[in-house]
C-alpha cells in the first residue's frame, strides 16, 4: 500500500498537534513551571524544558515511524520531512499558544496559566521566543528521526544513554548527599559529576558516553560472557553468585549509614507497599480474586500491633514487638478468612465491589465514634513502644514502660533493616509458595475455576488460604508501619492505599514477584523521592497505568509463564508435524 | 461384568423444561459407552450431572456402589471420575506441564508449610509428580512440548493434553464430551486407537459423547441414545444402527425406513463439515 504524500503530511500535522497540545496541558496544569525548578543538567536544561523537547522529540519519531512503508526500501527524506513538519507543528502550537495567552486572560479558567510561567515559557519577556520554538520543534523532530532511522544497534544504546543519564539527572541531588559526606576525592567527584538538583555538563557528558559504550559492549559481548561463566567449574559459578549476593548485602546492609533518615525512609515505606503488593499478589496475582479493600488487613495489622504494645490510653497488653507481630499476623490471617468466607461464591466484578465494601467497613468502624472506646476512633492510638532489641530479662517485663537496653527501632533507619528484612523474606515465601501445589492450585483457580475444581482441587479451602496468606503479608505490613510512625489514626487506611496496591502490581506485572518489587518501587519510591512529581502523583498513575495497558500490558517485569510465551513465537506447526510423526 | 457407575431414573429440571427425565443408565468396568443424540437432547447435562457441575433433582448416581450425587465435583474426581470438555478448556496460561501437575493435585500432600520451608519429603514429592507427569506427555505424544504455554499448542495437541490432564486423577472412569469435534479424518482415527489404548493400557472405562458416527460406532460397546432428555434406546452398536426410534429422532418420521447406516453416514459427514458449537 503507498501512503500518499497528501497523506503524509497530514499525520505528520496530526502528530505535531497532537504533541503541541500534550506540551500545552503539561504547561496549564502547572507542571512545567514547577518542573523548571529542577535542572536535568545544571544551568543548561531544567526538567520543564526536557519534557517540552521529550513531547517534541517523540513527536518526530512517531511522525517518521509513519511515514516510513515497511514494504519499501527506506527513504530518509520522506522520514525527515515528516519528522521535521510534526516537531515545526509542536513548536508553533506552542507559540500561538503563548501569543494567545497574551491577548487573553487564562488564568480567569487555568489557576496555573500564572504570569511567571509565561515569563519562563518567553524566556522573561521579548519577542525571542517567535523564533525559538519553531526552530527548537524543527531540530526536535529532526532528531526524533534521525533516532528512528538509526540502525538497531546504535539506537537502542543511546535511548538507554538518554533514559538512564535522565533517571541519574533526578536522582543527582541523593547521589550527592550521600557522596558528598565521605572522604575527600570522593566528594570532589561528586561536585564534578553531580550539581544542586541535576547532573552537571560534564557529570552528564560522562554518564552518557560511559552508558553507550557499556551498553554497546553489552550486546556485542553477552553472549561470549554468558559463554565465559558457564565454563567456569561449578564451585566457581557458586562462589562468583555468593560473592555477588554477599555485595547485595552488604549494599542493603549499609545504604541507611550512608543515605540518611530519608532515604530509609523511603525504602521503608517501599518495603510496607511491596508487602501489602506481595499479599495481593497471592490473592490476585496468583488466585486472581481481586481485593478492592486490601488496606483492610493491612490496618488488622496495625490496630493490632497497636492495642497490643501501645502505653496510651487505649493499649490493651504490653508486650513486646516481637510477640505482637505473629499475634497481629495471625489475626490478619482471621480477618483475611472472614472476608473470604462471605464471598467465596462471588466471581468478578461483584467480588471487586464487595471486597471495596470490606474495606470501607474497616476503616469506618476503626474511625468511628461507636468503638472509639476500644480504637480510639478519631483520635487514634499513640504512644506505640518501638521494638527493641534486647536481652531476655527485658523481654520478659510484661508492665510498665520498659526502657531499652539493648538495640532500639526507634527511627526510620533502624526500622528500615525490620521492613526489607520481612519484604524479603515474604518474597522468598510467595515464591515457594508460586512454585509449589497450592501455588498451581491458585493459578488454576485464575485460569478456570470450575475446570480446576473438576480436577480434584477443593475451592473453598485453597480460596481461603489465598485470603489468609494475603492478609497474612498486608498485616505483617501493617504492624511495621505501626511502629515507623508510632501512632495509628484510621484516616491512614485510605481507599487509595488499597488502589495504589492493585496498581502497583499491575505495573509490574500481575502474578508476578520481582514484578511486585520493580512496581512498588516505580509508583510508590519514585513520587517519594521527587517532591516535584508528588504533587502529579495521580497523573503520573494514570498515565503510567494507560501506557502500560496500551504498550506492556504484561508488566515491567512479567511472570516466568509470560515470558516463556514470548520465547515461543509460532510453535504451531512444527509440533504438529512432530506429533504426526510421532503417531506414524 | 461389574457395574463401575450406574444411574437410576436421574431428572434434572431447569426451570419448566426437563433436561433429563428419568434415565437409567450403566457403566459397566473396564468397557467403551457413548451417549448419542442430536443436540440438545441433554448428553452434557447429563455428564456434568456425573462430574456434580449441577446437581440432579431427582434420582441417584452411584460410583462403585456409593452414591455420589450429593458431592463435590472435587470430591467426584477423588473418587475416580475425571472428565474433557466439549469446547477444550485447558488452562492456557500455564505451560503443558504444570496443567497435568494440576491435575496431579490429589496425590500431592505437602502442605504449604512444608512447601515453604523445602523439606526434602516436599521435593521428593515435587520430583515425582514432575517424573510423572513427564510420562503423561510423553503418554498422548507430546513429549518435549511440556514448557509450552498450553494456549500456544495446536488444537489436537490441546485436545490430548486435556485428555493427559484428566488421566493426571488417575480415574476409573474418564468422561469424554466430544473428543473428535473438530479433527480431520487422519485425526479421527489416531483418536480411536489413541482411545482404545487408554482402555487397554490403563484399564478405565470410557463413557464417550460423540457426533461422529463412524467413531461411535467403530469404538463403542454400548450406545445409549437421548433424545429430548429421555433414553429412546439402547445396546450394541448393530442394534442401535437398526432401532427405527433412533432413526426418528435423528431424522424425523418417514425417514425410519431408509438405511439406518446409510443415514447415519449423511449426519456424520454433515457434522465434519459444521463441528458442532
Amino acid at each position: 500500500m503507498m501512503i500518499k504524500k497528501e497523506n503524509l503530511i497530514w499525520i505528520a500535522i496530526k502528530t505535531g498537534l497532537l504533541s503541541g497540545v500534550i506540551a500545552i496541558f503539561l504547561c496549564l496544569i502547572g507542571m512545567i513551571e514547577v518542573f523548571s525548578k529542577r535542572d536535568v543538567i545544571e544551568h543548561i536544561i531544567t526538567l520543564g524544558d526536557f519534557i517540552l523537547l521529550v513531547s517534541a522529540v517523540s513527536a518526530g519519531i512517531i511522525a517518521a515511524r509513519a511515514a516510513s512503508n515497511p514494504d519499501q526500501e527506506k527513504q530518509p527524506l520522506k522520514n525527515y520531512l515528516a519528522g521535521a513538519l510534526a516537531g515545526l507543528t509542536t513548536g508553533i502550537l506552542i507559540i500561538a499558544f503563548i501569543g494567545l495567552s497574551q491577548t487573553i486572560n487564562l488564568r480567569s479558567v487555568f489557576l496555573s496559566a500564572s504570569p511567571s510561567l509565561f515569563k519562563l515559557l518567553t524566556f522573561k519577556g521579548g519577542t525571542s521566543w517567535i523564533w525559538i520554538y519553531p526552530s527548537i520543534g524543527l531540530a526536535s523532530g529532526l532528531l526524533g528521526t534521525t533516532l528512528f532511522l538509526l540502525p538497531e544497534k546504535f539506537r537502542q544504546p543511546i535511548t538507554r544513554a538518554i533514559f538512564i543519564t535522565f533517571l541519574m539527572a533526578l536522582f543527582s541531588g541523593l547521589f550527592r548527599v550521600i557522596m558528598i559526606n565521605r572522604a575527600g576525592s570522593i566528594a570532589k567527584l561528586a561536585k564534578y559529576l553531580f550539581g544542586q538538583t541535576g547532573l552537571t555538563l560534564s557529570g552528564a557528558t560522562i554518564f552518557f558516553v560511559a552508558i553507550i559504550a557499556i551498553s554497546m559492549f553489552w550486546t556485542a559481548r553477552s553472549k561470549n560472557l554468558q559463554e565465559g561463566f558457564s565454563r567456569i567449574p561449578k564451585a566457581g559459578q557458586t562462589s562468583l553468585r555468593v560473592a555477588l549476593y554477599v555485595l547485595l548485602a552488604y549494599v542493603v546492609i549499609m545504604l541507611p549509614q550512608v543515605s540518611g533518615p530519608f532515604i530509609a525512609q523511603v525504602v521503608v515505606i517501599v518495603s510496607l507497599y511491596a508487602l501489602m503488593g506481595l499479599g495481593l499478589n497471592i490473592t490476585l496475582g496468583f488466585a486472581g480474586l481481586l481485593d478492592l479493600g486490601f488496606v483492610a488487613f493491612f490496618a488488622v495489622g496495625a490496630y493490632t500491633v497497636g492495642l497490643l504494645t501501645s502505653y496510651g490510653i487505649f493499649g490493651l497488653q504490653h508486650i513486646p514487638f516481637w510477640v505482637a507481630v505473629p499475634i497481629a499476623v495471625l489475626v490478619a490471617m482471621m480477618f483475611g478468612a472472614f472476608l473470604g468466607l462471605p464471598v467465596l461464591g462471588v466471581r468478578g466484578d461483584y467480588l471487586a465491589i464487595a471486597t471495596l465494601g470490606f474495606g470501607e467497613i474497616v476503616r469506618l468502624l476503626a474511625g468511628s465514634d461507636f468503638l472509639a472506646p476500644f480504637f480510639g476512633g478519631p483520635q487514634g492510638i499513640i504512644g506505640i513502644q518501638k521494638p527493641c532489641l534486647g536481652t531476655l530479662g527485658e523481654f520478659l517485663k510484661v508492665d510498665v514502660p520498659r526502657i531499652c537496653n539493648g538495640i532500639e527501632f526507634g527511627g526510620p533507619k533502624e526500622i528500615y533493616y525490620l521492613a526489607v528484612a520481612s519484604a524479603i523474606l515474604v518474597a522468598f515465601i510467595a515464591l515457594r509458595l508460586q512454585k509449589s501445589r497450592l501455588g498451581r492450585a491458585w493459578m488454576a483457580i485464575r485460569e478456570d475455576e470450575d475446570v480446576a475444581e473438576a480436577l480434584g482441587i477443593n475451592l473453598i479451602q485453597t480460596k481461603l488460604l489465598a485470603y489468609m496468606l494475603g492478609a497474612a503479608f498486608a498485616g505483617l505490613g501493617g504492624a511495621i508501619f505501626t511502629v515507623l510512625v508510632g501512632s495509628i489514626f484510621a484516616t491512614s487506611m485510605q481507599l487509595i492505599v488499597s488502589i495504589n496496591v492493585v496498581a502497583l502490581i499491575i505495573v509490574g506485572g500481575m502474578g508476578s514477584i520481582p514484578g511486585v518489587i520493580v512496581g512498588a518501587i516505580a509508583l510508590i519510591g519514585m513520587p517519594e523521592l521527587l517532591r516535584e512529581v508528588s504533587e502529579y502523583r495521580f497523573l503520573f498513575y494514570g498515565a503510567a497505568l494507560i501506557m502500560m495497558m496500551l504498550a506492556k500490558p504484561e508488566g515491567l517485569w512479567p511472570s516466568q509463564a509470560t515470558l516463556r510465551e514470548l520465547h515461543h513465537e509460532d510453535p504451531g506447526e512444527d509440533l504438529d508435524v512432530a506429533s504426526s510423526q510421532a503417531k506414524a | 461384568m461389574a457395574i463401575i457407575l450406574s444411574a437410576k431414573k436421574v431428572i434434572k429440571r431447569f426451570g419448566g423444561l426437563v433436561a433429563v427425565n428419568s434415565v437409567d443408565f450403566d457403566i459397566p468396568e473396564k468397557s467403551i459407552v457413548s451417549i448419542i443424540g442430536p443436540n440438545g437432547a441433554g448428553k452434557t447435562t447429563f455428564f456434568n450431572m456425573i462430574t456434580g457441575f449441577g446437581k440432579i433433582d431427582e434420582g441417584e448416581i452411584s460410583f462403585e456402589g456409593t452414591p455420589i450425587h450429593r458431592l463435590r465435583p472435587d470430591q467426584i474426581t477423588n473418587r475416580g471420575i475425571s472428565r474433557t470438555y466439549q469446547n477444550i478448556r485447558l488452562f492456557p496460561d500455564m505451560t503443558a506441564l504444570e496443567n497435568i501437575l494440576v491435575g496431579q493435585h490429589l496425590f500431592l500432600h505437602s502442605s504449604w508449610i512444608s512447601a515453604v520451608l523445602g523439606t526434602p519429603r516436599v521435593r521428593a514429592e515435587e520430583q515425582m509428580a514432575l517424573e510423572e507427569a513427564q510420562r503423561l506427555l510423553n503418554f498422548v505424544n507430546l513429549k518435549g512440548k511440556g514448557d509450552m504455554l498450553a494456549r500456544n499448542l495446536p488444537y489436537g495437541a490441546q485436545r490430548r493434553l486435556e485428555i493427559a490432564r484428566a488421566l493426571a486423577t488417575k480415574p476409573k472412569l474418564l468422561l469424554l464430551d466430544e473428543p473428535s469435534a473438530g479433527m480431520n479424518p487422519r485425526e479421527t482415527e489416531d483418536l480411536t486407537e489413541f482411545i482404545h489404548r487408554i482402555r487397554d493400557d490403563l484399564g478405565i472405562a470410557i463413557l464417550l459423547i460423540e457426533h461422529h458416527m463412524r467413531v461411535v460406532m467403530g469404538i463403542s460397546e454400548r450406545i445409549t441414545v437421548l433424545d429430548y432428555g429421555e433414553k429412546i434406546a439402547e445396546g450394541t452398536p448393530s442394534e442401535i444402527q437398526s432401532n427405527p426410534r433412533v432413526i426418528e429422532a435423528y431424522l424425523g418420521r418417514g425417514a425410519a425406513t431408509e438405511g439406518m447406516a446409510n443415514a447415519h453416514e449423511r449426519y456424520s459427514d454433515n457434522k465434519t463439515e459444521t463441528p458442532s458449537q
